[in-house]
């Protein structure tokens, strides 16, 4: 109960925090905007036809994994510069739980570049929006939102022993959008890539949504997104605890 | 005259090492080379997936396009960072030509625009199969040296608005990707709309791409040099902008008491 009553409250927190952010503005409405219509000219430009709603779904979760992945990096980061990382530390809630509401938060915030992405479609562009499964794209959202939130909080829990996690946060924003095919289909990358895709969350949260929104097989991808949320909470819980004494052993916790 | 050139040169490089001393090669070589590399290789690869263009457009486009990160962002920093490590009022205070002051900033900020266009049309020689023939390179070269020089001169507008702006990195945020959707990068001007195309043709970047895409494919300099002039005349005007709104707003701040408020 006590847990619960922490997330809640975190999560609403960080909710209004992250609200008020001109930044998150940018990364969750404004970029994915700017992106999807970039999408939008070039599959117009080529020749594959019926591709629209698969890149406003695409564009919708690069949006998400932005937001995510800017979120969990300034997560450490912004807390040492405010100075309150150590009273979070210092809180006897374990680590997992006290930074867990902030990278749901994060995450949820994502949800605004898919409907952004989709409104700006079909205002637009004209982007049909008929799901094919429509209840099971309602499922598949949150599960990947969340499971997402929690490939954030691993992040976060390395970037307490690196100084630099803003800068890791910008190395890896296009990396994870090739590597989970969000606009492209992954066959186009080498072989040994595929096993990094599988690994991916968002390869398999994107999987799902787009099946759920053009048809085909939703269960496996959605399981396998929620399976990997689970196994992100029991990595981050893991780190969480071994960087977290790391880095009061070194005494390296507020270094900025 | 001389005194001119040691505040434009030596003042711009210690103004660079000043504002930038944060910058370690654990936050430079992912941010510089790691982010560029990979959008080289997203959007080639979206491309291929959308059957749009042909490889060279995209790499050509977003080599040059990898100047922004540091011509925006990076002259937006060596002005209005001023005001956030509190030391605009002295800048301000000192009898200094404000012309050297303030272009002398964009030389560090050129070479590292340089820098990373360089190295991301090296990528794209080495993963992706670029090869615009020896010959064509001086030209290239010449044409990413004009177009990085027009970037930069809209990264000083960015930066002077941020001697009074709140948030100006949003604005140097928005404008970075939103050159990504005007200038050509991906799409040709001709597939957008025409306000789109319009509004692009007033921004650096886009007849630079336009040039470097001819020349790629064989074009000679003679050929694209319409392009290349008109490169440089955006650039001197959002030059010349931006040295006007930084004589205005330095004024204005001076006269409501404002330097270094937030």
């Amino acid at each position: 109960m006590r847990a619960l009553r922490i997330v809640a409250s975190g999560f609403v927190f960080n909710l209004k925090m992250v609200g008020t952010s001109s930044f998150f503005l940018l990364t969750a409405i404004v970029q994915p905007v700017i992106f999807a219509t970039i999408a939008f000219y070039m599959y117009r430009s080529g020749d594959r036809a019926g591709t629209l709603l698969y890149a406003a779904l695409g564009a919708g979760m690069m949006g998400v994994w932005s937001t995510t992945l800017f979120g969990s990096g300034g997560l450490i980061q912004w807390q040492r510069w405010q100075g309150t990382l150590e009273l979070g530390v210092g809180a006897p809630p374990s680590m997992t739980l006290v930074y867990l509401p902030f990278s749901l938060a994060n995450a949820t915030t994502g949800m605004y570049a898919l409907a952004a992405t989709l409104v700006w479609g079909r205002i637009v562009f004209g982007v049909p929006l008929h799901f094919v499964h429509p209840w099971l794209f309602a499922l598949a959202l949150p599960a990947t939102v969340i499971s997402l939130g929690l490939m954030g909080l691993v992040l976060a829990s390395t970037f307490i022993l690196y100084r630099y996690a803003n800068a890791l946060a910008n190395l890896l924003e296009y990396p994870v959008w090739i590597a989970s095919g969000l606009v492209f289909s992954t066959s186009l990358l080498p072989g040994w890539t595929r096993p990094i895709s599988w690994a991916l969350p968002p390869y398999w949260g994107v999987l799902a949504l787009r099946h759920a929104a053009l048809g085909g097989g939703v269960w496996m991808p959605l399981g396998l997104v929620v399976a990997l949320g689970l196994v992100s909470i029991a990595i981050a819980s893991y780190a969480f605890r071994w960087f977290e004494h790391l880095a009061r052993a070194r005494a390296t916790l507020s270094l900025t | 005259m001389i005194h001119w050139f040691r505040v434009f040169f030596v003042g711009g490089l210690i103004a660079f090492r000043g504002l930038f001393n944060w910058i370690r090669p654990a936050m430079y070589i992912p941010t510089m080379f790691g982010s560029p590399l990979f959008q080289l290789i997203f959007f080639t690869k979206l491309g291929q997936y959308a059957h749009a263009e042909a490889r060279d457009f995209y790499i050509v486009g977003n080599a040059v396009q990898a100047c922004a990160m540091s011509s925006v962002y990076g002259m937006t920093m060596s002005v209005a960072n001023e005001r956030w490590f509190g030391t605009l009022g002295p800048l301000l205070a000192s009898p200094a030509n404000r012309a050297a002051v303030f272009l002398g900033r964009g030389v560090p900020v050129l070479a590292n625009g340089l820098i990373v266009s360089a190295f991301t049309f090296g990528v794209g020689a080495v993963l992706l199969g670029f090869r615009p023939g020896l010959g064509a390179l001086p030209a290239l070269a010449l044409i990413v040296v004009v177009t990085v020089s027009s970037c930069t001169c809209f990264g000083m507008l960015l930066g002077s608005i941020g001697l009074r702006a709140k948030d100006f990195f949003f604005a140097a945020n928005l404008a970075y990707f939103l050159m990504l959707l005007f200038c050509g990068v991906n799409i040709p001007l001709g597939d957008l709309p025409g306000w789109m195309s319009g509004v692009g043709r007033c921004l650096p970047l886009t007849h630079g791409i336009a040039a470097a895409r001819q020349v790629a494919s064989g074009a000679s300099l003679g050929h694209v040099a319409g392009l290349v002039w008109t490169e440089a005349g955006v650039g001197l005007a959002y030059a010349a902008a931006a040295y006007g709104l930084f004589r205005v707003l330095e004024r204005e701040s001076r006269r409501k008491a404002v330097l270094d408020t937030y």
